[in-house]
């Protein structure tokens, strides 16, 4: 990954840039395009949800820009603007908080790295603790808390490490309708309080629809940008009254009707496999 | 029938009714349990019992099998004497230290082996050649190399101890799921402190599993290592009390090893439950 002076003057307003992205995966019998020529900006400060049948790349996008993975070919630049923050975390898809470190430890995890005093991140920590509902549990271990409270622990650690971009895999994919809900709200105050670039990817068009600015719509084998939907539903937002306006219902069909003809595409190729 | 019932049955017919009067702490679980811990101290009692019986009956042949009251008898001038814990103690030694002169290699090669690659290609082919070798068949190398003194005993241990750590450590590094290594590496891990924060704590289950397995080992290697060019220890005991025809003494150090098992497997559990508190807390 590059990040050479004159792009930091030119593109301003940018915090990602892609070209031409490709990865593909060679295993022992064939080999896997997972995304093909990615062309994509995103803003800063902006909020990008990216939505696309399963297996199309999404994760992967998401690993190359966290660093991950490598690109087979084409360019990324990450355009920093303040150098001492940490350029990327994660939430990861499914379960990746720590069982052998308590809730806080958790949280903590990217603060210790970085070597702030134990005093201070205990303070930081606490705060996203708080935040997320966990007070009573900073001391416990994972494996006494349900699926959604570890989910929590998991974007809270991401958060509590103040990166420049927030990269998020499906981080409220394996939860109840009510937890969702729940956090979709946390995470639509956190965020609107603090601006950041963040990449979501969900399988859901109503989350996209709640918290993105924009929607990547992907399609699959290979994995390409099939198109990119703006939201233009002002914030700050609140879900309820968000999801019963007819904007929403618009755009949530345009954006059903872009992924309907992936998805089938992509069932069908199952069935001639 | 209640008021309701009646009704509901006169209406339907049929009528199951589950009902529960709400005591949090079941009596039946309550009773259940003291009776699973009374069958626990029954059991083996009665088999002492049994024991002393057929032994008292001349039903079997007590200069061969003797009886729970002679070994009784044996025991308690040995207790007295302090005959016992010398033998004791000097097994325990020998025990703790191969303990921990095989475990403590085996804890670093095995995390080695587990995080490098090219550590783990360069000597997996000798730890797999070597490891089923049985340990008794090297002992009389070990005497030739080590003498006839502690050196050979305590190697005998470790050795033993050394392999099931080695490769139950390793096992634990290459278990460990592949989404903890991204979390590090992408909130900046360092090398070391990968190694502290998530190979070591993530490895320690299965390196605990090792440790279980070669304390196991280290009592079957103790007796085989007191066999020879010995003069104490309790493995020495039961080979002494062959020689002399003494069942009762060999009884006796028989018990004793089995005590000796149980005390170091409680405090390997203490330990385990000290070290990986998460575990411990899942249940
Ligand atoms: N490490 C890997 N090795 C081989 N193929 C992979 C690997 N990771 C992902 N793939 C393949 O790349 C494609 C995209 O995967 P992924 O990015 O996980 O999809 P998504 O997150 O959109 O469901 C899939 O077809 C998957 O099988
Ligand atoms: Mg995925």
């Amino acid at each position: 990954m590059e990040k050479p002076k004159e792009l930091k003057a030119a593109y301003q307003n940018e915090a990602i840039l892609t070209e031409k992205l490709t990865k593909v995966f060679c295993t022992r019998s064939s080999s896997i395009t997972a995304l093909q020529d990615i062309n994509l900006s995103v803003k800063d400060g902006e909020f990008l949800c990216i939505v696309g049948p399963s297996g199309c790349g999404k994760t992967t996008f998401l690993r190359i820009l966290a660093g991950l993975e490598k690109q087979t070919s084409g360019k990324v630049y990450m355009i920093s603007k303040n150098p001492e923050k940490p350029l990327t975390s994660m939430v990861f898809q499914g379960d990746s908080v720590f069982p052998w470190m308590t809730v806080r430890e958790n949280v903590e995890y990217g603060l210790r790295m970085r070597g702030v005093p134990a005093k201070e991140r205990r303070e930081i920590a606490m705060k996203y603790i708080k935040l997320m509902g966990l007070s009573r549990f900073a001391d416990a271990f994972p494996c006494q808390l349900s699926g959604g409270m570890k989910q929590r622990i998991n974007v809270a650690r991401a958060f509590v490490n103040d990166p420049e971009i927030l990269l998020m895999d499906e981080p409220f994919g394996a939860l109840d309708e009510q937890n969702r809900l729940i956090l979709q709200q946390e995470l639509l105050k956190i965020w609107e309080g603090t601006g950041k670039t963040s990449l979501f990817i969900t399988h859901s068009i109503d989350e996209a629809l709640i918290l993105g600015d924009r929607v990547l719509v992907m399609t699959a084998h290979p994995g390409r940008i099939k198109a990119i939907v703006s939201v233009d539903i002002p914030r700050p937002r609140d879900i309820l009254l968000l999801r019963s306006s007819p904007r929403f219902a618009q755009l949530y069909r345009n954006i059903w009707h872009l992924l309907q003809e992936e998805v089938t595409k992509a069932s069908a190729r199952e069935f001639a496999i | 029938m209640s008021m309701v019932e009646e009704r509901i049955h006169k209406t339907f017919g049929r009528v199951i009714v589950k009902e529960e009067k709400g005591d949090i702490k079941s009596k039946a679980w309550a009773s259940r349990g003291f009776l699973l811990k009374i069958l626990t101290f029954l059991s083996p009692s009665l088999l002492l019992i049994l024991w002393e019986i057929l032994a008292g009956f001349h039903m079997i042949d007590v200069r061969l099998f003797s009886s729970p009251s002679r070994i009784f008898a044996a025991l308690i001038p040995m207790l007295y004497s302090g005959e016992l814990f010398y033998h004791t103690m000097v097994s325990t030694q020998r025990i703790v230290l191969g303990f921990l002169a095989g475990a403590f290699p085996g804890v670093v090669l095995g995390l080695s082996m587990g995080l490098f690659p090219p550590v783990r290609a360069s000597l997996m082919p000798m730890v797999a050649a070597t490891f089923p070798i049985p340990k008794l068949a090297i002992m009389p190398l070990i005497l030739i190399i080590f003498g006839l003194g502690e050196a050979s005993k305590v190697f005998t241990i470790a050795i033993g101890v050394f392999y099931l750590v080695l490769i139950n450590t390793m096992a634990g590094v290459l278990n460990i799921d592949n989404i903890y290594l991204d979390v590090a590496k992408n909130f900046g891990a360092s090398r070391f402190q990968f190694y502290t924060t998530v190979a070591l704590p993530g490895a320690l289950p299965m390196i605990f599993a090792g440790f279980k397995l070669g304390m196991g080992t280290a009592l079957l290697l103790i007796v085989a290592a007191e066999l020879s060019a010995a003069k104490a220890g309790v493995g020495w005991m039961v080979w002494r009390a062959y020689d002399m025809f003494d069942i009762e003494k060999m009884f006796v150090a028989l018990i004793t090893m089995a005590f000796l098992g149980y005390v170091f497997s409680c405090m390997l559990d203490l330990l385990e439950r000290i070290v990986i508190p998460w575990k411990s807390q899942k249940n």
